[in-house]
């Protein structure tokens, strides 16, 4: 298990950690500009967030505390496993709560715990190209960028309307990075959308299957597409959180037999822990229990 | 009417290694004005479009633009951006298949609504409205404004390609053999209906054509090219009722005659 001697500290060699922070900083000065690199296989498979684990491995240090989620939970078969990786290769420090990070890797969440300066969002980025299903061919769409040919992502956005009498869109929604380049912010919910709009925090993504790297800078403008008569709106949810009674949060739907029961769950499984041992209950908490005589419920 | 021309073309060649596409082509385009080019195939007179519509760029020679705010530009020495501007603003290009022209996968309304978008056009009541009055100005009946063209006939999409182009009000429109692949009575209708929109919004436009009915009912002038050369050109009637060079007289008398 201590064979990290045989790995280079963050599993990249350092040629190639260079060859991505140059990348990443080129990102940085173009916000929102996808950033070819090269793009090195990783000890997992394309899809698993091969492109965020490089661009971790290239900006930990000893020093780093690390939180990794994936749909917004530390405790999922990826995040624990990217967790145990960096473990492993870095030996650096872990953690689940938000606010203690300094690297935040996550899979299609921003956590709801607000980021602040100094914090580093690394986004695993499927299909970087918000262009791609309108216009297969990618000299094209890089020629649209360069051209700030953006017509075609609003032709989506009124398709959605024609058909469905609102924008439809629910993640992987455009949006207009300090008004220049058009983003995909990979595949987050557009409820988080907001959350990257002027953030404290650095905000990088990598794509390793595709080969590129973005970046949106702290304090960075980043306004999501619509139409004037059809304005942006994020998803509302009927009630609160079942475990924790949080409103305003983004809620994944629990299914809890096979007779039709379900319920609605943080999907930020630190942020509701939190409000859990802060005292909040939802209405289908578990009962606790402070006192040990209570501790056995009559069966 | 200015009595200047939207389009000055002058000695434009294109050559495809050692063979030729087109041959020191010199031409003027005033507004209004619909200009056939005829041709047997391979005669270079789709090199020549695509050459005037900036999809080719020429081996030589020049083309000159007049602007909306009167100035003449060169278009080859235009940035591409500003071509591509030019192409989806003042100019239109109506393929010979639509589904060049068209986007296969989205409505007809958004194909029609695409290059409102692309210019800026923010407010999807207006957008939409735009679109059902050039749906209805092609005849494609409203409620098939949200189908997608592939569940359109042949005449449908060429009407929806046209509309598409339209639609930001260009003044030179290229047609690449529009009525190509079309039967005889939904041609005779797309005739008709381009000639009404050429009439009523006073477009220019260049059609390449092999079919001379077709050039007879759309154009005013007409030049006739043979391996790349223009070999005849002049009033549309007096190249048809009198052609002149040998090549001419040959097309002319090779029309079937029912």
């Amino acid at each position: 298990m201590t064979d990290i001697a045989t790995y280079n500290f963050a599993y990249l060699d350092e040629q190639t950690k260079r060859m991505i922070r140059r990348a990443i900083l080129k990102g940085i000065a173009i916000p929102g500009y996808q950033v070819p690199f090269a793009s090195r296989e990783m000890p997992m498979p394309y899809g698993w967030g091969t492109g965020g684990v490089q661009v971790t491995a290239s900006i930990i240090g000893p020093d780093d505390v690390l939180k990794v989620i994936d749909q917004g939970a530390d405790d999922t078969t990826n995040a624990v496993s990217i967790r145990a990786f960096f473990k492993k290769v870095a030996n650096v420090a872990v953690t689940t709560d938000t606010a203690s990070a300094t690297i935040i890797q996550t899979r299609h969440r921003i956590p709801e715990h607000p980021l602040t300066a100094g914090q580093v969002l690394v986004y695993q980025v499927p299909i970087p190209e918000p262009l791609r299903f309108l216009e297969p061919r990618e000299t094209e769409t890089r020629k649209m960028h360069a051209l700030e040919e953006y017509g075609l992502m609003h032709v989506k956005l009124y398709e959605d309307i024609a058909k469905h009498g609102r924008i439809a869109t629910t993640y992987a929604y455009p949006v207009k990075v300090e008004g220049r380049y058009v983003m995909d912010p990979s595949p987050t919910p557009k409820f988080d959308n907001p959350k990257m709009h002027r953030s404290p925090a650095l905000q990088l993504f990598g794509a390793g299957r595709e080969k590129r790297i973005y970046a949106v800078p702290p304090f960075t403008d980043v306004v999501s597409l619509d139409f004037e008569d059809h304005p942006f709106e994020v998803q509302t949810f009927d009630q609160p959180c079942a475990l924790c009674a949080a409103e305003n949060v983004y809620l994944d739907e629990v299914i809890l037999d096979d007779h039709g029961g379900h319920m609605f769950v943080c999907s930020d499984t630190d942020h509701c822990e939190k409000r859990r041992q802060e005292g909040h209950r939802g209405h289908l908490a578990p009962e606790i229990h402070l006192a040990s005589e209570k501790m056995e419920p009559a069966r | 009417m200015t009595d200047e021309p939207l389009l000055r073309v002058s000695a434009l060649s294109k050559f495809y290694g050692s063979r030729v596409g087109c041959d020191n082509v010199s031409f003027d385009l005033w507004p209004g004005e619909v200009l056939a080019v005829v041709g047997e195939s391979g005669s270079g007179k789709t090199t020549l479009l695509n050459c005037l519509s900036t999809r080719l760029l020429p081996s030589s020679g020049t083309a000159s633009y007049r602007m909306r705010d009167g100035q003449f530009r060169e278009l080859y020495r235009m940035s591409e951006a500003e071509r591509r501007f030019l192409m989806r603003t003042d100019w239109g290009f109506v393929h010979q298949n639509p589904a060049d022209g068209l986007r296969m996968t989205v409505s007809a309304g958004a194909n029609v609504g695409e290059r409102l978008m692309a210019v800026g056009d923010r407010h999807y009541g207006k957008i939409r409205a735009t679109a059902v009055d050039w749906l209805s100005r092609v005849e494609i009946e409203e409620d098939r404004i949200d189908d997608e063209p592939r569940a359109f006939s042949g005449g449908m999409r060429q009407r929806l390609q046209i509309a598409r182009n339209l639609v930001t009000g260009p003044r030179l429109v290229f047609m690449d053999e529009p009525t190509g692949g079309l039967d005889v009575s939904v041609q005779a209708r797309l005739l008709d209906l381009l000639r009404g929109l050429v009439t009523d919004l006073g477009l220019a436009a260049i059609v390449v054509t092999h079919d001379l009915a077709v050039a007879r009912l759309l154009s005013q002038r007409m030049m006739v090219m043979k391996d790349g050369r223009v070999v005849e050109s002049g009033l549309t009637d007096r190249v048809l009722d009198d052609p002149r060079a040998p090549y001419t007289q040959l097309l002319v008398s090779s029309i079937l005659q029912v």
